[in-house]
């Protein structure tokens, strides 16, 4: 064995921070990584959407309490902000949702082909944006 | 690889734990795909608009409401499987790793906790 082969070569990511920006990430790409996303937002705000559950079902009272918050917001956070927070976990949700079916879709199918998981990328991403721009035009009383 | 795999020469890394999570994280997406299927359902079905009445109304059936809480368990288990995948992704400490295992495990079960309450409390 000679020195060279016994003293390994090492690769420290000293660039990563200028390199990382610079990658150009396929749709499928996208997918992934915002399904993690998507994931762990839903995990974070579990408490929220507990509360929300709370209130929406206890009594007439809470309800109206409940509903009064996404109008006048509560004592810090004004309305349109809570209806901001409850579209990004229609978002989250609706995006997690739709990966996952795509998942479960590649899963049954074998549909592991590289245009198969390009196609169905665009098809995620289209329905999940689109059904959040949908909803969230109900919620802040578009239609 | 040593052909003794027993006492302090048992090789512990690899806990084989993969298969299980991976089919549970499928079969309880499905569960709650389904669920959600069917909760839209009586939302969209239901006639007029939906006011305190009939949204509490659909979570008063029992059987609505064993339904919810097997899919409160199936979350639990769902999450638990995704968060512990990212930590063990970006997190290599393993003591920050452990905290956060932790952590997750005591936000999950008290979620948990706080929703089966809450579905048997109104």
């Amino acid at each position: 064995m000679t020195d060279l082969a016994r003293k390994r070569p090492e690769f420290r990511n000293i660039n990563a921070l200028t390199d990382l920006p610079s990658y150009r990430l396929p749709p499928a790409g996208w997918v992934s990584i915002l399904h993690r996303i998507s994931g762990l937002l839903m995990f974070a705000l579990l408490p929220f959407i507990i509360w929300m559950f709370d209130n929406s079902i206890t009594s007439e009272f809470s309800y109206a309490k409940f509903t009064a918050v996404f109008n006048v917001g509560c004592s810090f956070v004004p309305g349109w902000m809570m209806k901001l927070l409850a579209l990004a976990l229609i978002w989250a949700y609706l995006h997690h949702f739709i990966a996952g079916l795509r998942h479960l879709y590649m899963d049954v199918n074998h549909a592991v082909s590289k245009e198969f998981g390009r196609s169905s990328a665009w098809v995620t991403l289209t329905l999940s944006l689109g059904l959040t721009a949908v909803l969230g035009a109900k919620l802040f009383g578009l239609y | 690889m040593s052909s003794v795999n027993y006492g302090s020469k048992r090789i512990v890394t690899g806990a084989g734990y993969g298969f299980r999570d991976w089919l549970a994280q499928r079969v309880t997406g499905a569960l709650m795909a389904l669920f959600t299927v069917i909760l839209l359902a009586q939302v969209i079905f239901t006639s007029g608009p939906i006011g305190y009445e009939q949204w509490a109304g659909i979570f008063a059936a029992q059987w609505m409401r064993v339904l919810t809480f097997t899919v409160i368990l199936a979350l639990l288990y769902h999450v638990w499987v995704g968060v512990r995948d990212i930590w063990m992704d970006y997190i290599k400490p393993v003591g920050v790793r452990l905290v956060l295992h932790v952590g997750s495990m005591v936000w999950l079960i008290g979620c948990a906790g706080w929703s089966i309450q809450v579905l048997w409390r109104f």
